[in-house]
């Protein structure tokens, strides 16, 4: 069983709790950081670290602190937790299970960045986490591990568990800022980045969940240590939301780099595909990543890897299609989603993912046309690169895979009228 | 009603802030959470405490999808159907429930019990299919567990007296 870092510990009763988190080693990392560190040292130590954004982009992580304008505006912190992306659901479980460890990373980010204020913006549908980290936040002000002159040292923070109410756009660090601000969540033009002009025009750092409670390990356990799992450029390890036909769905950590197939097919994690069907596609990074086709089973799990077989690592949720999925039914359900979560701010995704649900839902219910396939991909084209934020770029990923992979499928509902696979095709009805 | 401790609450919030403008959403959740969706009143009380307009504030009322802009029942099932439910079969289950309580997605019963409503990805897809009722997860459901989980709604609807509001929690 491979060595847990960000979830380790995470089943012992009562971890959610200062008390048991802190007789489990909790806040030890604080501690040192605050002890024996200087501010700019813990930044050159997150660098060396490797570690890189378990949100979905996979900046690295150190290099965005080390962006932060030096000017005399108040500079910000803010946690995403805003987890959103179709399939992913492993900062969820990390805010209900191990609170703490959340919040003791981002008490040592604020302090490595020398900042005061730090957020945590929790998506509005997880008010069971929302709770656990609003009541984390609480113990540790409690202990005076927020607050003033944190464990006798000359550094104050200040934490604020921001709730959410429904906005995937909100996930997007320029749009999870107006949200904060306590506007509409439109994204914001960059530059300049976040790192320059960010919340209330200063100099904002925005982390993902996962990547916040990695630090405190990276911490413990020293550059060596940390750097000898993953491969060369995606260090440390990653939790995978695996979901979709496979047995046992589920957040698995596992070293970066390690095969898609073990995923999917070791009885440790997914136990292979759900009633023992053949793998048709695998989507690897959540609804925003280009499909793969099952021949790509034994792409690794790193950035670089999963980039180069034609996708993206993006938010490590992994969602698995067997051979009885329409291809064309689940490409419509995941642009419905962009439909309804385009904020609107932009033409291209606007009208484009009203338009692309359009087609898709005419081919899939049997009065398509030939020249809807090609219709797909010129709208696709119109958004891509041409959208105000990266969700219309998202929404055109599973279509252009899709197509690329599967065209045949999409040339069979318009030659026959209904699905080639799956509940449609047994009637010779549409799905 | 917006008392003023509702009122004091939205204030400590703001307080809480660097802008109090940032309070905007979390004021908004208390007035949902006090009048069951967002009146024209409560829009009143929070541009009042925190010094915007009506309109502004209901700008940003509108845009999030769990401000409710009208009236719900009081159980409202939320049944997620993105990717990784669908390929778990949530299409199957909200037909089942809106068989079983006699609705369409997106209605709410004529006896103002229930509200059925179909959302995106609840960040629950390793327990696919999944639904809330009133923010709670309910998840891996089975046509069977979906039957039992309104059963068990039935009964604790029923318990209720019938002339009752819903608890003003403040």
């Amino acid at each position: 069983m491979p060595e847990l870092i960000v979830t380790k510990d995470i089943d012992v009763p009562g971890i959610n709790s200062l008390e048991v988190y802190h007789q489990h080693g909790g806040y030890q990392a604080l501690a040192k950081a605050v002890r024996e560190y200087q501010p700019d040292d813990l930044v050159e130590l997150i660098k060396k670290s490797g570690l890189r954004g378990r949100g979905g982009a996979g900046f690295p992580t150190g290099l965005k602190w080390s962006f932060l304008a030096k000017n005399d505006k108040p500079r910000y912190l803010c946690c995403n937790a805003d987890e959103s992306e179709p399939g992913t659901c492993k900062d969820r479980m990390l805010m209900e299970k191990i609170p703490h460890r959340l919040v003791e990373g981002v008490i040592i980010a604020s302090y490595a960045c020398r900042i005061n204020t730090a957020f945590i913006y929790v998506r509005g549908e997880l008010a069971e986490a929302a709770r656990q980290v609003e009541r984390a936040v609480q113990e540790a002000y409690d202990a005076g591990l927020i607050g003033k002159n944190i464990l006798g040292s000359d550094y104050s923070l200040d934490v604020i568990v921001h709730r959410g109410a429904g906005a995937y756009i909100c996930g997007e660090e320029s749009s999870l800022m107006e949200s904060l601000e306590g506007n509409r969540g439109y994204p914001r033009l960059k530059p300049p980045f976040p790192a320059v002009v960010g919340l209330y025009g200063g100099p904002t750092v925005i982390n993902n969940c996962e990547t916040l409670s990695t630090l405190p390990a990276i911490l413990m356990g020293g550059i060596e240590w940390y750097t000898s799992f993953g491969t060369e450029k995606s260090k440390g390890t990653r939790l995978f939301s695996l979901s979709g036909h496979v047995k046992k769905p589920g957040n698995y950590e596992l070293p970066l780099g390690t095969p898609l197939r073990i995923l999917i097919y070791d009885e440790q994690y997914g136990g292979g595909i759900l009633g023992n069907k053949q793998l048709k596609a695998i989507i690897p990074g959540g609804s925003s990543a280009p499909i793969l086709g099952a021949d790509k089973v034994d792409t690794l799990l790193d950035f670089e890897s999963i980039a180069a077989a034609g996708s993206m690592a993006g938010s490590g949720a992994v969602i698995i299609l067997n051979e009885d999925t329409c291809i064309v039914d689940a490409i419509l359900r995941m642009t419905e989603f962009y439909r309804d979560e385009s904020c609107g701010k932009c033409t291209p995704c606007r009208e484009g993912t009203y338009w692309l649900t359009e087609i898709l839902e005419r081919l899939e219910h049997g009065h398509g046309k030939m020249q809807d396939i090609d219709r797909l991909a010129d709208i696709c084209s119109n958004i891509s690169g041409k959208s105000f934020c990266p969700l219309g770029d998202a929404a055109t990923s599973s279509i252009v895979s899709g197509i690329k992979l599967f065209r045949e499928e999409f040339e069979y509902h318009v030659k026959h009228g209904h699905c080639m696979v799956g509940k449609g095709a047994a009637y010779g009805l549409p799905a | 009603m917006i008392s003023e401790q509702s009122k004091q609450r939205m204030r400590d919030l703001a307080a809480r802030y660097p802008v109090a403008r940032s309070a905007v959403m979390p004021a908004l959740h208390i007035v949902q959470q006090v009048e069951g969706y967002i009146t024209p009143e409560g829009l009143q009380a929070v541009a009042e405490v925190l010094n915007l307009t009506v309109d502004d504030v209901e700008s940003v009322a509108t845009f999030y999808t769990m401000y409710y802009q009208h009236p719900k029942g009081k159980k409202v099932i939320k049944v997620c159907n993105s990717i990784s439910c669908y390929l778990r079969n949530c299409d199957t289950l909200v037909e089942h429930l809106e068989k079983r309580l006699g609705v369409n997605r997106g209605e709410t019963t004529p006896d103002g019990n229930y509200t059925l409503m179909t959302v995106e990805c609840l960040a629950s897809c390793t327990t696919a299919p999944v639904l809330q009722v009133n923010d709670e997860f309910v998840e891996n459901v089975t046509l069977e567990q979906a039957d039992a989980l309104i059963d068990e709604l039935d009964r604790e609807l029923n318990a209720r007296k019938p002339e009752s509001k819903s608890e003003v929690r403040l």
